[in-house]
């Protein structure tokens, strides 16, 4: 007997779109591929582009803030380069993957609206394409704190911990970014701006100990704060000033994010066709 | 035999905001109409059901065509049966692996190469990367485009591109297959390999179904037919008979087309008034039997003296666009203005049981050829066989091939 499979208002749901999510992951794989390979070959500098981009923003804030603002690092041998780098390497994955996954129903839609599958992977692949610049710009930090020398110690163990909530922070996002942005066209006007604030209210130019001592606590409500703070803690060690409470924080709000979001993507997909 | 697809109490529901308040598409005034209108009217939204309570049941190894008026729900239960859309009520019960081709090229991307776009699109269209592994030369040769494997696609000619996306999709291989007719586009030679490529795939046993709006290539694709009619199932059947019924369903045009208002039909010399098809009592009609007669009458109007010797002409097409012949009248008059009648006979015992589509036509030679008219499949009928003294059965009971079955002088005697 063939497999049999029922299409009904209620088939999809449950543990059968997980199943079938998991049927799903080949593709997956290859949006994020094709994501990939056509950012890279559409940029006149190719991959370069990677390591570039991170680079020279880097530079910029370090000017900017280092040298005209003349904030200081928290701690004497930390180069103030490498405190931003440090900063733009969490930021760049964090408002790339919020931004493609929050564009990524609408720039897709050719392919929704006349193909089926699990519409989760639309937004997730586009987590995983940014995994690749993720990867990269890491590679240019490593490479950076070997040049400066300022060492390592056991503390870089956490950084799978600071990763797997920044992924989440950002993929919680994304959704809900993706979602809203189905249904309303003006979202993908308001990200931008969004985006760009953030750049700014966060701390990659500088460090949180440059917020006055009675704001910060408040700052830390910022989840970006938690995420960018505690990777320069797996970095530099116990020489950088970190609030753990920060980083719990940003760990409970990406899992209510991630929740939620899923929840509302789910009740958008089934109507997705209808309103893209 | 037991079923594919099973569609039981199907519906499709769409809300359409009535009046002239638009859903809200901008956040903005989403939040807008939230803060002014709390606590919230309600939405004054009005139901669509662009299928309602539907309900047919296909056996496996049938290749179906679905036909219907626009807005008669073929694309919404497309939409639903490759999943891309969820029902609002019922269900739909499928055997085996479903695919789908709504659009040839879904997902193909320009800045990538020919390669790259085949295990793109495959895995897209349901394949896994092995099996695109598998089928790659076998989809490559089918396209022929080995030469141009590492192309980006952008730069391929559109035929090319057309040729590659059509043969990632004819290799899916699924035990069912959903079929939009706007596959069928591109050149005529084109959709000749296209068709020929879903007669395979059907001829190897695969449930098919095929959506169109052109009655010949559902007869000749198809040995089942659904005609939809407002969201549910007007009839289901032998293709030839749901035809019948969908173009007979307006019964002023039984066995009759008028072509006298709207465009004219024709130039400044001679118009095309009307077609009908007659029984032998003169009685228009849509089905015939085989044993008997059939008549093909076209009304025409000559505008104006002009010496022109008219060639009224009919042209018998059988499904799937082959000719069965063309007619015309043996002896020609100058035909002064006024209106007239052609009316050709054909006899009984000589067209093959099916479908046939006539086209009308005006044309002179003096001594270049005119065209003043030709509608082409203006008019259609059907020939029954009922298998009782019908040509050349004695017995068999299955379709006889041919385009004719004409009863013809045989002698089978002893030779001495």
């Amino acid at each position: 007997m063939m497999r049999e499979t029922v299409l009904s208002p209620k088939a999809r749901q449950g543990i059968a779109y997980w199943l079938e999510l998991w049927g799903a992951r080949e593709l997956l794989f290859f949006l994020a591929w094709r994501d990939v390979v056509v950012r890279y070959k559409q940029a006149s500098l190719g991959i370069a582009w990677a390591i570039l981009r991170p680079l020279l923003t880097t530079l910029v804030f370090t000017l900017v803030f280092g040298k005209v603002a003349r904030l200081a690092s928290p701690s004497g041998d930390i180069p103030y380069l490498l405190l931003v780098l440090s900063g733009m390497t969490p930021w760049l994955y964090f408002a790339n993957t919020v931004n493609e996954c929050g564009n990524s129903l609408i720039s897709n839609s050719s392919l929704i609206t006349k193909v089926y599958f699990p519409r989760l992977v639309v937004p997730i692949s586009g987590v995983l394409a940014n995994f690749v610049d993720l990867g990269i710009t890491l590679v240019l930090l490593c490479a950076m704190l070997v040049w400066f020398g300022t060492g390592i110690g056991w503390h870089i163990l956490l950084v799978p911990v600071i990763l797997i909530t920044l992924m989440m922070l950002s993929v919680g996002l994304g959704l809900w970014v993706a979602a809203l942005n189905a249904k309303y066209r003006d979202v993908s006007f308001i990200m931008p701006f969004v985006i760009t604030f953030g750049l700014y209210l966060s701390p990659i130019g500088f460090s949180s100990s440059a917020i006055p001592e009675q704001w910060r606590g408040l700052y830390g409500f910022n989840p970006i704060v938690g995420v960018v703070e505690g990777f320069r803690y797996t970095l530099f060690g116990d020489r950088y000033p970190f609030e753990p409470w920060t980083l719990g924080f940003s760990l409970l709000l990406a899992v209510v994010l991630i929740i939620t979001g899923v929840t509302y993507f789910r009740s958008i997909e089934r109507e997705i066709v209808d309103i893209i | 035999m037991s079923y594919a697809i099973k569609v039981e109490g199907l519906g499709k529901r769409y809300m359409i905001k009535s009046g002239n308040t638009p859903r809200n598409t901008l956040l903005r005034d989403e939040i807008m109409s939230f803060v002014r209108e709390f606590p919230r009217k309600k939405d004054t939204l009005k139901e669509f059901w662009a299928l309602r309570d539907l309900g047919f049941e296909i056996a496996e190894g049938d290749k179906v065509g679905v036909i219907g008026k626009n807005g008669a729900g073929k694309s919404t239960l497309l939409k639903l049966l490759s999943r891309v859309v969820e029902p609002t009520t019922g269900e739909i019960r499928l055997r085996g692996r479903i695919s789908s081709l709504l659009e040839v090229g879904t997902g193909f991307h320009p800045e990538l190469s020919g390669r790259e776009n085949i295990f793109l699109n495959g895995v897209i269209l349901g394949m896994t990367r092995d099996e695109v592994r598998r089928k790659f030369d076998e989809i490559v040769n089918f396209a022929g485009v080995a030469a141009f494997l590492d192309t980006q696609v952008k730069h391929y000619s559109s035929g090319m591109y057309m040729r590659l996306a059509f043969s990632v999709a004819a290799h899916l291989d699924p035990e069912i297959l959903v079929v939009d007719e706007v596959l069928a586009v591109g050149d005529a030679e084109f959709q000749k390999k296209c068709l020929g490529k879903m007669q395979d795939i059907s001829a190897g046993g695969r449930t098919v179904i095929f959506v169109s709006h052109s009655m010949q290539t559902v007869t000749s694709l198809c040995n089942q037919c659904i005609l939809l009619e407002r969201g549910q199932v007007r009839k289901q059947g032998a293709p030839s008979e749901v035809i019948l019924d969908y173009l007979g369903g307006d019964a002023s045009q039984v066995g009759r087309v008028d072509f006298g208002h709207g465009k004219p039909v024709g130039d400044d010399r001679v118009q095309l008034t009307y077609g009908e098809v007659l029984d032998e009592a003169g009685a228009a009609v849509i089905e015939v039997d085989i044993r008997k007669p059939v008549s093909v009458r076209m009304g025409f109007r000559v505008l104006k003296n002009s010496g022109t010797r008219f060639i009224p002409n009919f042209h018998f097409i059988v499904p799937g666009g082959t000719y069965a012949f063309v007619t015309s009248p043996d002896v020609l008059n100058e035909l002064a203005p006024g209106d007239y009648e052609a009316v050709c006979q054909i006899p009984g015992d000589f067209l093959n049981e099916g479908t046939y589509f006539v086209g009308l036509a005006v044309s002179s030679y003096d001594p270049g050829l005119t065209i003043h008219f030709f509608e082409t499949s203006a008019l259609t009928f059907n020939v029954r066989d009922s298998m009782e003294g019908s040509v050349g059965r004695h017995g068999y009971a299955n379709v006889m091939p041919g385009v004719v079955r004409p009863r013809l002088p045989w002698a089978v005697t002893e030779k001495r």
